[in-house]
């Protein structure tokens, strides 16, 4: 990471965070530029939700500083992380699929017209902009701002939410998993999001532990395991077989495999 | 029965795009688009019922214009509960004690104007900032604890009941008193005109409103989106705790309505009045399309839930039968209205 880039938006830098003396995260320090993806890998119980807590404000670091545009700060709570331009699209509870497309969209911050006791929701607007915001990610499938969300696929779903978080303000997008429940299809269009919102400049920070989902759409990686950062490298450093082998922890996964299969998994690149 | 499930599966393919969302949707698109509003089952199970009765009791009294305006009357002392409860069940909770605050407030009223003589709206005020305690309690525990609003508010209803029943008796010694009404309240509260009861226009006012506020406004949308996922709501920025407070002091003000309408209606005050209104609001609502879990439903199909309510009780009462058989046709209608419900929700969402 060259001083020429841009500042991070967020960065972590040497944070700690214990629960009760257990130590959840050790020393980890990560800076997430605009027009970056961050991706953040580990297996379950590696640390990645105490680090998606810290980021937006859901938790403070017991030791270390988080630093917002350069500055040391400490959110109040995810509101405030929020305000400052990091929101969180959660993969179960991003959208309602019972209500319409643009009622969705504009959920608590709905565009009303009229005055005093006249002020309504102006549903021709809030269609309008939902539309908008979900072309922009190169959805265009959806055509009628009154349709159910349950309607839509879950890539989709994916999409508004992300449309959403960009329309009020986000800077810093952190995707939870945003792949695990979709089947390869839907997967591939949440990755041309992930593409699509860093084009525009926004940073991201992808959770995974799907290490192909990761490479096909990162920039700067980093492997968890047990709260310990164990890698953090640059796309072009590591092959996908590379950060398998990582993530699984080497040796272990070596002991499994035939020698052809690692050298195989080696030279699998994206 | 039909599956209660909410989410859609994540990666269910999608029908086309014209299948319309039932919000904000004026421009028909045909009856099969119709039928999966949510207000469509309450519309149909009205117009049912009342051919049913026409044909069957038309000839004794049920078509005449007395029979409509009882009909009517007993329809709009449900309808105006039965509207802030879909809202309050929209928003994902159930107001049990809705029945007691109904007593406690005829009460109220009947021992203020009856017992201690003081004017008629001295009484109006003390029940409606009874019941607005009512629902302050009620919605500050559930959202305080996160304990279902189901025992909470039954909770409530007993303390409630109990408690007016204990004041009543200690300071006048009795659970019913007569209550008859005077000057500006007599008109607002037990106006008659050839039979039609001014409740009726109470019901149209009110159920307006509500429509209103549920479709045209943000705090509608918050309503909404609290019963279709808290988490979601919260998680987006919807005061979810505020609209949940609100919505259960709204349930008490219209039980307290009715329990005013009633008692200067009746002439009488009773700790029992409205004991019914618990199960047959939560009916009207059910049968006018709105979901048990929340997050669904129109509060057109209320009223006409509301509607469906008293065609059938009035429709038995003119063909004679016996008064119980209108508890059993309105468990049939509510069975088949929870039965089709989800499916029709399953179709609005295009599987």
């Amino acid at each position: 990471m060259s001083d020429a880039s841009p500042a991070a938006v967020v960065e972590l830098r040497d944070v700690s965070k214990s629960f009760l003396g257990v130590h959840a995260v050790s020393h980890l320090s990560m800076q997430v530029r605009p027009g970056q993806v961050f991706c953040l890998l580990g297996e379950n119980g590696a640390g990645k939700s105490t680090v998606i807590k810290i980021l937006t404000g859901v938790e403070r670091p017991t030791l270390g500083e988080v630093l917002v545009d350069g500055k040391v700060t400490h959110f109040a709570s995810p509101r405030d992380a929020r305000e400052r331009g990091i929101a969180t699209v959660y993969q179960e509870v991003g959208t309602l699929p019972l209500m319409s497309v643009a009622r969705n969209f504009v959920l608590a911050a709905e565009p009303t017209k009229g005055r005093g006791p006249f002020r309504r929701l102006d549903i021709d607007e809030a269609s309008r902009i939902a539309l908008a915001g979900l072309r922009e990610l190169g959805i265009s499938r959806v055509q009628d701002g009154r349709q159910l969300v349950g309607t839509m696929s879950g890539g989709e779903r994916q999409a508004l939410a992300i449309a959403r978080a960009l329309h009020f303000g986000a800077r810093l997008l952190v995707l939870d998993e945003p792949t695990a429940a979709l089947g390869v299809r839907e997967s591939a269009t949440v990755l041309r999001l992930i593409d699509t919102v860093r084009s525009r400049g926004v940073a991201v920070v992808f959770i995974t532990h799907n290490a192909y989902h990761a490479h096909s759409v990162g920039d700067e990686f980093l492997i968890l395991r047990r709260g310990e950062t164990l890698a953090t490298f640059s796309k072009a450093e590591k092959s996908v077989g590379e950060v398998i082998e990582l993530m699984a922890g080497g040796a272990e996964l070596r002991s499994l495999l035939s020698t052809a299969e690692v050298n195989a998994m080696k030279t699998t690149s994206a | 029965m039909a599956q209660t499930k909410v989410e859609a599966a994540p990666a269910a393919p999608a029908q086309n795009a014209e299948t319309g969302g039932h919000y904000d949707g004026r421009q028909s698109r045909g009856i099969a688009t119709w039928i999966v509003q949510p207000e469509a089952g309450g519309i149909i199970s009205a117009i049912v019922v009342f051919i049913f009765f026409a044909v069957a009791a038309g000839s004794s009294g049920f078509l005449s214009q007395l029979g409509t305006a009882y009909w009517l009357d007993t329809a709009s002392d449900l309808g105006i509960i039965a509207i802030p409860v879909a809202m309050l069940m929209i928003a994902g909770e159930f107001d049990l004690s809705i029945g007691s605050t109904v007593g406690a407030s005829s009460m109220i009223v009947a021992m203020c104007t009856g017992y201690y003589g003081l004017d008629p709206w001295i009484g109006v005020g003390a029940a409606f900032l009874a019941s607005i305690l009512i629902g302050l309690v009620n919605g500050i525990i559930v959202v305080q604890t996160r304990l279902p609003s189901f025992i909470v508010t039954l909770s409530t209803m007993f303390m409630v009941t109990g408690g007016i029943l204990a004041v009543s008796i200690a300071m006048t010694g009795s659970s019913s008193i007569s209550a008859i009404p005077s000057g500006s309240a007599a008109v607002i509260f037990a106006f008659k005109w050839n039979e039609f009861h001014i409740s009726l226009l109470h019901w149209a006012i009110i159920a307006a409103v509500g429509v209103y506020v549920l479709q045209r406004t943000p705090f509608g949308n918050w309503i909404y989106a609290t019963g279709g996922n808290l988490d979601t709501a919260r998680l987006a920025g919807v005061p979810t705790n505020r609209v949940k407070v609100i919505l259960f002091v709204c349930t008490a003000l219209g039980g307290a309505f009715v329990g005013i309408i009633e008692t200067y209606s009746f002439q009488n005050g009773s700790v029992t009045l409205g004991a019914q209104y618990v199960f047959s609001g939560i009916a009207a609502c059910v049968i006018g399309g709105v979901l048990l879990t929340g997050g669904y439903g129109s509060l057109i199909g209320t009223v006409f839930g509301a509607a469906t309510y008293g065609i059938v009780s009035m429709g038995v009462f003119f063909l004679g039968w016996n008064a119980d058989l209108t508890e059993l046709f309105v468990g049939v209608l509510l069975l088949l209205a929870v039965m089709t419900n989800n499916r029709l929700r399953r179709f609005a969402m295009g599987r």
